[in-house]
């Protein structure tokens, strides 16, 4: 990686199962990410004002509890509040097929549903960063 | 028989005669299909004196064949269905209408603002009302919920951890309206929140005052509830974040010391509590491994309790469990191979001995389960029961040369584990600098690293995979029903006496302020109609919130 | 990128601003020393930088996570620098502080800045200042400055800050024994944390061995058990008396010299290494690499400066 990308992993919502999400922080640093991890249950501006201080490159989401609907399009809309709309957001989980047509449509760049390998999940985030910066820097 | 070793004649004349004086076998006479007795417990030709200190009798000190000394000739496990539908009047419907198919026991889910302790119409609960569980938020969700359902006759589990004095309370306060004292309440809370901290996250107060709510639940049932299991020790979340199954039983039993020594400190009869003690363990798919893990459980805690702790009744000695299966195996591709990973599953958890069962349906990888998939979970724990044949003897791996030796290793992985801990300050001190989150990271991360690499096949999601459609059906939530439970709560709001709900809450503040026990104050509380979110606000405002 | 209305945004205490012109600087780019130029002095020289430092699981975060919320409540705007290592390997990071600090996320007078040390020979205690001064510069009136572990990079980046708060714990004696003899060189304030925990004492007792006098002792010894609040409004008012101290026999005055020094020196390092890297590249011929070494730097002097 030419350029050190900085990406933050949130997990919005109340569920704490984040095994997948720790996974993913973890298999981003082994491909040489900057990862802030914010822990559970975080708010939708909790995650943006954070991702904003951390002028990080792409935001990475995780809900297992279903509630993916609500909670993601809240943290693009918390980003666009903020002025930060440009940040890209990624999000994975168990997450209904039909339901990633609806998640793509509110603006979340890709979603990643349980059996994705690593190596995919790493591609999306090296595309989000390389376009981030390519825009900024 | 003359020359029967004086250990075993001991054990028929004792343990088995009492257990079979007191309720017979399910059959007069097990027999292979063709003919053939089954015998109730092979042993081995010559009984060493090894055996009798590692191995032993079911029903008998260190318990590693089991629990009981007929185990599943005498009475099947306990086959229960955790479940619970977004409102409370609906999971009373199915609540109802399973105690009509015959079922006796209740497995409560909650969703998760009831699992952290906000009410419906928290900021924080926005887009998870009843969406994993029931919502409850007063005592008024309560009485729906169980509506119409004797809860002097059934028994009732209940998954609810941080806001379980709460909980527990709503369910006395709802019997009370019936005429049914708190004596007569059977069944089971969670009330583990060790685990939380380390695997599932439903916490709210920092470990010490939580240990104190646990330790005043365990000396009101003492007093009031003894038929009531006041805690479900959890290994199964701690497997589910990644755990090896050595990890799973030291983390789980180390949580179970520090319960005990917590109880203990506060002055409460070993004998007494311990006995109500019941843990919760996770089945996953390597059969072999998972069956040595539930018998070296068994036996560890026999040992820790005896050894540690001088516990002298078998009961005060005994790992009773629940098991569920791996709901971290099930895949989202080729869902109906995760009937088979299930029925696996279900497998080890019978042959370990388990006293209670939760089978995953297969479409859990995609959401909520559909009735169907949930019937299917049921049935296969009952082709286990019926067809297979595993449940009419008893412990019938015993003396596999492999599943003895790795039980033994299992044991002694689990027991320096847990020494480490010892070492290290006792387990709050290893949550708190996060040696055990670390433990659980790091297993979980060469787990999936193995199956990124290919080292582990999974079937379907790296090998083995198939072209297909994966428009299964889910069970949905209505998003409408959050409105209209926030709306039920406005009403409760609105309809109490507000001079009484000031008054509790202000009596639960100084009770939390001082040493006091608090489950009596928390009953003042919910009867008062105060909800479940003010009851943990004031706890949040003396005890302060974990991160 | 128009630096004045960065800092226009970033003085007005703007978040993304801060987020950006960090960045910047991290990245050691031409803008990052233009913005740097145009930071507003006297809020520099008015702000106190902390330096907060100990083994992984002392409780440093938790530590950190209280002395914010303190500083909070007197009125203050806080700042908080967290380094943590990069791996060797892959160059990555977990910035894993973030989590303790994101209670304080809706609060804008909190500004938080994780930062990987990049396996940088040379650069990160400039990038660590930088964001400080960054940080100082849009109002925080102290910053704290936090690094993970006890080794010698993470002792360089504390050797920055007015005041260093070393925190230890129960359990961690190997590395407390290892370090003994240093340590009251790089900490002004030793933080005995868990005191509430079995070996607390005879921690305290330990380190109570490396004061030769008595009143150093007390005055700069201290026990807390930050994860239930217990010594942190205490700590602070420390802090605070010690500062005083400092100011008025002119130790701030002489560590904030020997900050300016060593940060200017790695920012030299910082800079000077791409065109080293160069140069030694360029496939010299010198018989020993000491040689080649004295070959560069004549080269470099000859360079005509840009």
């Amino acid at each position: 990686m030419a350029e050190q990308y900085r990406v933050l992993i949130g997990k919005p919502g109340l569920d704490g199962h984040d095994r997948g999400a720790k996974f993913i922080v973890r298999a981003l640093r082994d491909a040489g990410f900057e990862v802030i991890y914010t822990g559970i249950r975080r708010t939708a501006e909790e995650i943006a004002a954070a991702a904003i201080q951390e002028d990080v490159a792409a935001v990475g989401l995780s809900s297992m509890s279903g509630a993916h609907l609500r909670l993601f399009p809240a943290v693009i809309e918390a980003l666009n509040q903020a002025g930060a709309g440009d940040i890209p957001v990624l999000g994975g989980g168990i997450i209904p097929e039909e339901d990633v047509d609806i998640l793509r449509q509110a603006g979340i760049q890709a979603i990643f549903t349980p059996g994705t390998p690593a190596a995919t999940i790493i591609a999306a985030f090296t595309k989000a960063c390389e376009e981030h910066h390519r825009r900024h820097r | 028989m003359t020359d029967k070793h004086p250990a075993l004649r001991d054990w028929e004349e004792g343990e088995l005669k009492k257990a079979l004086t007191r309720s017979p076998e399910r059959q007069k006479q097990f027999t292979r299909p063709g003919g053939g007795e089954i015998p109730r417990l092979a042993m081995p030709a010559a009984i060493s004196d090894e055996y009798l200190e590692n191995i032993g009798f079911p029903g008998r000190y260190p318990f590693t064949r089991g629990v009981q000394p007929t185990m599943y000739r005498g009475r099947l496990w306990t086959m229960r269905q955790y479940a619970g539908f977004s409102t409370a009047s609906e999971s009373n419907r199915r609540y109802r209408y399973l105690l009509d198919q015959g079922q006796t026991g209740l497995s409560v889910a909650f969703d998760l603002p009831t699992q952290i302790g906000y009410d419906s119409d928290h900021p924080m609960s926005r887009g998870e009302v009843g969406r994993v569980g029931v919502a409850i938020d007063s005592l008024a969700d309560m009485e729906t919920l169980f509506e119409h359902i004797p809860l002097g006759k059934i028994s009732t589990s209940m998954t609810i951890n941080a806001p379980a004095m709460i909980l527990l309370a709503m369910y006395a306060a709802v019997a009370e309206k019936q005429g049914v004292g708190p004596e007569r309440l059977q069944g089971t809370i969670q009330n583990d929140i060790l685990k939380e901290y380390v695997a599932r996250g439903t916490y709210i107060f920092p470990p010490r005052p939580s240990l104190r709510l646990i330790t005043d639940i365990f000396r009101w049932c003492a007093a009031h509830a003894p038929q009531f299991n006041t805690i479900s020790i959890s290994g199964y979340h701690i497997r589910e974040a990644g755990a090896t199954a050595a990890q799973e039983i030291a983390f789980t039993l180390a949580n179970g010391i520090t319960y005990v020594q917590t109880a203990l400190d506060a002055g409460l009869e070993l004998e007494v509590f311990a006995r109500r003690l019941a843990f919760f363990f996770n089945a996953s798919s390597n059969l072999l491994e998972e069956v040595a893990k539930f018998r070296a459980a068994r036996r560890l805690w026999a040992r820790i309790m005896r050894e540690r702790f001088a516990a002298q009744s078998p009961a005060a000695r005994m790992l009773r469990f629940h098991t569920q299966t791996a709901g971290s195996s099930l895949t989202a591709q080729q869902i109906d191979n995760n009937i088979v990973r299930v029925t696996i599953q279900a497998l080890a958890a019978v042959l370990g001995g388990t006293q209670s069962l939760h089978t995953n349906s297969r479409d859990e990888a995609l959401g909520l389960p559909t009735e169907e998939a949930v019937r299917t979970a049921l049935r296969t724990q009952q082709i286990i029961a019926c067809e297979s044949g595993v449940a009419d003897s008893v412990d019938p791996l015993a003396g596999s040369y492999y599943i003895e030796q790795l039980t033994d290793s299992l044991e002694a992985e689990a027991r320096a584990l847990i020494d480490r801990i010892d070492e290290a300050g006792g387990v709050v001190a290893c949550i708190e600098d996060g040696f055990i989150q670390g433990q659980i990271e790091e297993a979980s991360y060469r787990y999936q690293q193995e199956i990124e690499t290919g080292e582990r096949i999974i079937v379907g999601v790296n090998d083995y995979q198939v072209a297909e459609e994966r428009s299964v059906p889910v069970l949905r939530v209505d998003p409408a029903q959050e409105e209209a439970q926030r709306r039920r709560l406005a009403e409760v709001r609105a309809g109490r006496d507000q001079e009484r709900t000031a008054r509790a809450l202000a009596e639960l503040e100084s009770a939390a302020r001082t040493e006091a026990p608090l489950m009596e104050p928390v009953l003042a509380a919910v009867r008062g109609y105060c909800t479940l979110g003010e009851i943990c606000g004031v706890l949040r405002k003396v005890f302060g919130e974990y991160r | 990128m128009n630096i004045q209305d960065l800092l226009g945004r970033l003085h007005a205490g703007d978040p993304r601003a801060i987020g950006r012109a960090i960045s910047l600087v991290e990245e050691q780019s031409r803008e990052g020393a233009a913005l740097l130029a145009g930071l507003d002095r006297e809020r520099i020289a008015a702000a106190l930088l902390i330096g907060m430092t100990g083994p992984p699981g002392a409780g440093k975060s938790t530590l950190t996570g209280g002395l914010v919320r303190h500083l909070r409540d007197q009125g203050q705007r806080v700042g908080i620098v967290a380094v943590d290592p990069s791996s060797p390997l892959s160059g990555g990071a977990v910035l894993g502080d973030r989590i303790r600090m994101m209670d304080h996320a809706l609060d804008r007078e909190v500004v938080v800045r994780s930062m990987a040390t990049r396996g940088r020979l040379g650069g990160l205690c400039a990038a660590a200042g930088a964001a400080a001064r960054i940080m100082a510069a849009s109002g925080c009136t102290t910053v704290l400055l936090e690094t993970v572990g006890v080794g010698q990079s993470e002792m360089d980046i504390v050797r920055l800050a007015d005041l260093t708060v070393m925190v230890l714990a129960p359990g961690f004696g190997d590395e407390i024994q290892a370090m003994k003899a240093g340590i009251l060189e790089v900490a002004d304030l030793i933080v005995v944390n868990k005191a509430d925990q079995p070996g607390s004492g005879k921690l305290a007792l330990d380190l109570a061995a490396v004061f030769a006098r008595a009143e150093d002792r007390d005055l700069r010894l201290h026990r807390t058990v930050a994860s239930e609040d217990q010594g942190i409004d205490t700590l602070l008012a420390r802090i605070d008396a010690l500062v005083q101290q400092y100011r008025k026999d002119g130790t701030l005055h002489r560590k904030r010299e020997q900050a300016f020094t060593l940060e200017t020196l790695d920012w030299a390092q910082a800079l000077l290494r791409p065109k080293l890297a160069a140069l030694a590249a360029a496939g010299l011929r010198n018989a020993d690499p000491r040689l080649a070494a004295e070959e560069i730097i004549i080269q470099l002097q000859q360079e005509p400066q840009s």
